[in-house]
């Protein structure tokens, strides 16, 4: 039987963690949520499986593929993110590739040396580290772990140390806590800072902040923006948090963060030593019944 | 005459009663209730308890075994630390197949050892339950240390229960030999 689950409970990280030390093989699909009416063991509303979310395989416990279904996995795609395409090479090889498959593909772009090997597997390396980093920053979502599950043949496996990835994780998570305080949610939108051209001046910005900077509009939401620059989650709220660290633009519509009560502590009690002859009695008496 | 006493805990619905059920010797004084059947837990469980269920084992004429079960609401957990009083060890239920279960499980588990550092040991009940996660994993999501017993468990099963006792009892032993 599969592992199942929901991240609320157990955390992307901790799973990853599992996989790790039991050494595990096998596929991790991540739902969407459907919230029902009925109520879990813990009192919350029970959550069953919607769409598919995100897809993690791995390999006598190391990560080898990850895809997410609001980002396009395919090589084109994740050649042209890591700028070894240009837009119209990506272009033209979308509509020239036909029903050739990733590693087909790879082949091919190697042999015509418009790529390397290493190319290759450092853009796909990148593309699942991105996905896995993400996921790792979820609060809720219906999971479940098939051991001995392999994503397809056609896909390109890039083998990768989970122990490093639990801890960049570790360190993300607590960065995402940071950027969540000010960036609430996906659906809020942006606006340029008053005096936006004379603080733009002699700033220099990143690729990636360069192509966010076109879509900051109060029209455009978060969420639009992200899917139209093919980033996840934390990759576009890292690059808009530091854009408005920086005082270029604003967030509109942000929502707070939730803060949970704790539980206060509790006095503890010193321990009664047992004896042992009562305690060989108890096991006598238990072996006979 | 002396007695002594065990704790079984754990969360809400975890098998905690059934558990006790299957090996006391008198019929189980449970303080359960029934659950309106507006409330969310009447979906999980007929009824639950309220204060606390009781087991007795005789074990001779001049000993008695108590076995106390905890409530799983956390409502009633200001009676967790007047049970754990003077306990010789205690048994953390965990519902192996309802993982919503397990940080709670870890919390009690944490609780209870900061009240009194007494031998324990953690039982994976339901392991006869078709969704039910298995032992091994059950350690690496509970944070379990190596030396620390981790036991499939079936409560509705006497043998099973029998073997839970058993080997807390074992623990028991080592660490006074140990001390």
């Amino acid at each position: 039987m599969p592992l199942q689950g929901n991240l609320r409970d157990f955390s992307t990280t901790q799973l990853l963690n599992l996989v790790n030390l039991s050494k595990r093989t096998g596929l991790l699909t991540i739902f969407d949520g459907i919230t029902t009416n009925e109520l879990d063991a813990m009192k919350q509303p029970k959550q069953i499986p919607g769409a598919e979310r995100a897809r993690i395989a791995f390999h006598q416990g190391r990560l080898v593929y990850a895809s997410a279904a609001n980002q396009d996995s395919s090589l084109v795609a994740v050649l042209n993110k890591a700028g070894k395409l240009n837009n119209e090479q990506a272009r033209q090889l979308r509509e020239r590739m036909g029903s050739l498959g990733d590693k087909g593909l790879a082949m091919r772009l190697i042999g015509a040396k418009y790529v390397t090997q290493g190319d290759i597997l450092a853009a796909v390396k990148q593309n699942i580290l991105d996905i896995v980093f993400n996921l790792m920053t979820l609060q809720e979502g219906p999971f479940r772990f098939d051991d001995n599950q392999s994503p397809g043949s056609d896909v390109i496996l890039v083998p990768i140390e989970l122990e490093p990835v639990i801890i960049e994780g570790g360190r993300r998570i607590k960065e995402a806590g940071e950027i969540d305080k000010v960036i609430g949610s996906l659906d809020v939108s942006l606006k340029f800072a008053e005096n936006a051209k004379q603080k733009f001046k002699g700033v220099h910005l990143t690729v990636d902040e360069w192509k966010i900077v076109p879509y900051v509009d109060p029209k455009n939401t978060l969420r639009q923006i992200m899917k139209v620059v093919n980033m996840s989650e934390l990759q576009i709220k890292r690059i808009v948090y530091s854009l408005n660290q920086a005082g270029l633009i604003e967030i509109v519509n942000s929502a707070k963060p939730q803060v949970l009560p704790q539980r206060p502590n509790r006095p503890t009690k010193p321990p009664t030593p047992p004896e042992k002859r009562v305690v060989l009695s108890i096991i006598e008496k238990l072996k006979s019944m | 005459m002396q007695t002594v006493k065990m704790v079984v805990t754990g969360p809400f619905s975890s098998g905690k009663t059934e558990f006790i059920r299957s090996i006391s010797e008198i019929q189980v004084v449970s303080t359960e209730k029934s659950l309106s059947k507006d409330t969310a837990e009447a979906a999980q469980k007929e009824a639950t308890t309220v204060a606390m269920d009781f087991g007795r084992i005789t074990v001779d004429d001049e000993l008695t075994l108590f076995l106390f079960g905890t409530p799983g609401q956390r409502r009633f957990d200001f009676m967790w630390e007047i049970l754990a009083e003077g306990m010789l060890g205690f048994i953390v239920m965990v519902d192996s197949s309802k993982p919503e279960t397990f940080r709670e499980a870890k919390t009690i588990l944490e609780t209870f050892r900061a009240y009194a550092p007494t031998p324990y040991v953690v039982a994976a009940n339901k392991q006869d339950h078709p969704d039910a996660w298995k032992p091994e994993d059950l350690r690496i999501v509970l944070r379990l240390d190596p030396e620390v017993k981790l036991l499939p468990c079936i409560a509705k099963d006497r043998d099973s229960v029998r073997q839970v006792l058993l080997e807390l009892l074992y623990t028991i032993l080592e660490e006074m030999e140990t001390n």
